[in-house]
C-alpha cells in the first residue's frame, strides 16, 4: 500500500517536500491541526524559520500529538529549520538558546553555524547508504552535534554533523528538497513502507 | 575527501526565499520593534528608518537606512534581517551587502535614484526582493536577478486595494500564458517586453521561477488571508503593524491568521479585541505624482 507522509504545513518550504515525496511514491497530507496526523506512515518538518515554526506549533496544540506520534516508531524527518525543533538541546554560536523545542533527538542544533545568508552554501555530500555524492543545499543551516551514542551520523562537512538519525528521528541542516535528487527522500519513505 | 563549496547560488538565493513561505515579513525601526516582531512569529524583519505612513506624511528623500540602526536590529534578533536600497542604487545594495543583511529590498517606497535602471543583482551574493504590479515587471526583475517577488500595492495607505489588483494581474496573466499556445509564445514576450525563457519558463510550470509575496497596505489579519487565499506564498506587512493600537498583539494575530489561512473561523477568532488598525488612505485621495506603485516599471 501506498504509504502517506505529512508534511507540517504551517510555515516554510512545504510543496518542495510534497513535490519529492510524490515522485517517490508516498501520498501526502499537510498538517496544520492535530486531526491532520490521523492515519499518517511518516511525518516531515520542513524548513523554514524555526521560531516562528515552534511558536505556531505551541499555538496550535501540535507538540504532544507529534511527540506522542513519534513514540510510535512512525519515521519523522526535519530539515534544517526542522531539524532544530527536532534536537534536544539549540545554541547559537557557543550560548544556550532559550527556545523550546520537540525535544525528539538527543541532539545540540547549534542555530545559523556558519553565519548570514551572505555565507548560505551549495556542496557535494557523501552520505552513508548512498552510493554517489548528494547536492547539499545550505542555508542559514544549522550544525548538528549529537550528544548520544545512539545518535548515527550518515554525514558531515568540515565544520561537524549535518546530517543525523536517533532511531526513527531523521535530522538533516541540508535541503534535499530543493535539488532534483530525490534519492534522500527515497531512503526516508522506504522506512516508512517497512513500518506501514 | 572534500568538495568544493559554492556560495552566492541562484539555488541558496531563491531557496532561502522559500523558506519564508507561508510567513509574515515586518517593517520595523529600531531593535524594540523587532524583537516585537520575533517574538510575535515573524520569519524575518524590514530595518528601516521610517516605515511608508511616514514617509508618506514627512516627504522628502528617502533612503537607505542608517547602518547603525540596521546593526541593531541585526544584534536584537536571530530572524533574518532585510533592508531597503533604492531602485538602481547600485552602492547602498554595495553597502547592505557589506553589512551581511539577508536580503535586500530593492524598493519604490524609497525615493528611486535611477529611473532607467534597476540594479544588476547578479552581483551580489544577497538574495534580492522587488516589487511587481503586472507579469512582465515581475519577469523583469527575474531576468536581472531577483531572488523573489511582492507586489508592490500602494505602501503606508493600509488599502490593501493595490496589493489585490497587482496579485490577480500577475496571476492572472499566468494563467493566460499557461493556456497559451507555444507558437505565441515569442510574439508575446516581444509585446510584453519580457524575456523569452521566463516567458517560456511561466508557460511550462503555470507559476513564477521564484515565490511571490504580497505587500502594500496590509493591515488587518484578513488582508493578509485574503492575499494568501489569491495565491500568494507570503505576506509582508510595513505600516500596518506598528502604527496600529497594539502592535504586538495585531502581529500575533497576522501569523496565526497567515498559518490558517483557509479557516475563517480561526481568523474570526485571532481578529477580536486587537484594538485600532492603521489609519487608512483611499488611493483616488493620493497625487498621482506621489504614488509609490509607478517607481520603476
Amino acid at each position: 500500500m501506498k504509504p502517506i507522509t505529512g508534511v507540517l504545513a504551517l510555515q516554510g518550504g512545504v510543496s518542495e517536500h510534497i513535490n519529492m515525496l510524490n515522485a517517490v511514491g508516498s501520498a501526502t497530507v499537510e498538517v496544520r491541526l492535530p486531526e491532520h496526523l490521523a492515519g499518517i506512515n511518516a511525518l516531515v518538518i520542513p524548513g523554514g524559520e524555526s521560531t516562528a515554526l515552534i511558536k505556531l506549533l505551541i499555538r496550535w496544540n501540535l507538540i504532544s500529538p507529534i511527540k506522542k506520534l513519534t513514540g510510535t516508531g512512525i519515521p519523522i524527518w526535519g530539515t534544517c529549520a526542522g531539524s532544530i525543533l527536532l534536537a534536544s538541546e539549540i545554541s547559537e554560536r557557543d550560548h544556550k538558546v532559550d527556545q523550546p523545542s520537540l525535544e525528539l533527538a538527543p541532539v545540540r542544533a547549534e542555530r545559523n553555524s556558519f553565519g548570514r545568508q551572505v555565507a548560505s552554501f551549495q556542496e557535494n555530500l557523501i552520505i552513508k547508504g548512498l552510493d554517489d555524492p548528494f547536492p547539499g543545499v545550505f542555508i542559514r543551516a544549522p550544525l548538528l552535534h549529537p550528544l548520544s551514542d545512539s545518535v548515527k551520523v550518515l554525514c558531515s562537512v568540515a565544520e561537524g554533523a549535518v546530517f543525523v538519525r536517533y532511531g526513527n528521528v531523521w535530522l538533516s541542516s541540508f535541503h534535499p528538497e530543493l535539488t532534483d535528487d530525490n534519492r534522500v527522500h527515497r531512503m526516508f519513505i522506504e522506512e516508512a513502507v517497512i513500518g506501514s | 575527501m572534500s568538495f568544493i563549496r559554492d556560495d552566492g547560488t541562484w539555488k541558496v538565493k531563491t531557496g532561502h526565499a522559500r523558506m519564508l513561505k507561508g510567513g509574515v515579513i515586518m517593517d520595523v525601526i529600531n531593535a524594540e520593534q523587532a524583537t516585537i516582531a520575533e517574538e510575535a512569529g515573524a520569519v524575518a524583519v524590514m530595518a528601516l528608518e521610517r516605515v511608508p505612513a511616514d514617509i508618506r506624511i514627512q516627504g522628502g528623500v528617502a533612503r537607505m537606512s542608517d547602518p547603525d540602526m540596521i546593526k541593531g536590529i541585526q544584534e536584537a534578533v536571530t530572524i533574518p534581517v532585510m533592508a531597503k536600497c533604492r531602485i538602481g542604487h547600485f552602492v547602498e545594495a554595495q553597502v547592505l551587502q557589506s553589512l551581511e543583511i539577508d536580503f535586500i529590498d530593492e524598493s519604490e517606497v524609497l525615493t528611486p535614484a535611477d529611473e532607467a535602471n534597476h540594479v544588476n543583482k547578479w552581483d551580489y551574493k544577497v538574495p534580492f526582493v522587488c516589487g511587481a504590479t503586472v507579469l512582465e515587471e515581475a519577469l523583469r526583475r527575474i531576468a536581472e536577478g531577483a531572488a523573489m517577488i511582492r507586489t508592490k500595492g500602494e505602501a503606508g495607505t493600509g488599502n490593501v486595494v493595490e496589493a489585490v489588483r497587482h496579485a490577480r494581474s500577475v496571476l492572472g496573466q499566468i494563467r493566460i500564458l499557461q493556456a497559451t499556445p507555444f507558437e505565441e509564445l515569442m510574439s508575446i514576450a516581444k509585446v510584453m517586453g519580457a524575456p523569452y525563457e521566463l516567458v517560456k519558463c511561466v508557460h511550462e510550470t503555470g507559476k513564477l521561477p521564484v515565490v511571490n509575496f504580497a505587500a502594500g497596505g496590509i493591515a488587518t489579519p484578513s488582508d493578509a488571508a485574503l492575499m494568501m487565499q489569491l495565491g500568494l506564498d507570503g505576506v509582508f506587512v510595513g505600516s500596518g503593524i506598528f502604527k496600529s493600537g497594539n502592535p504586538a498583539l495585531r502581529a500575533k494575530a497576522i501569523v496565526e491568521a497567515v498559518s490558517q489561512f483557509d479557516k475563517p473561523d480561526v481568523i474570526a477568532r485571532v481578529s477580536s479585541g486587537l484594538g485600532e488598525a492603521m489609519v487608512g488612505i483611499n488611493i483616488s485621495s493620493i497625487p498621482e505624482n506621489e504614488r509609490m506603485a509607478d517607481r520603476g516599471w
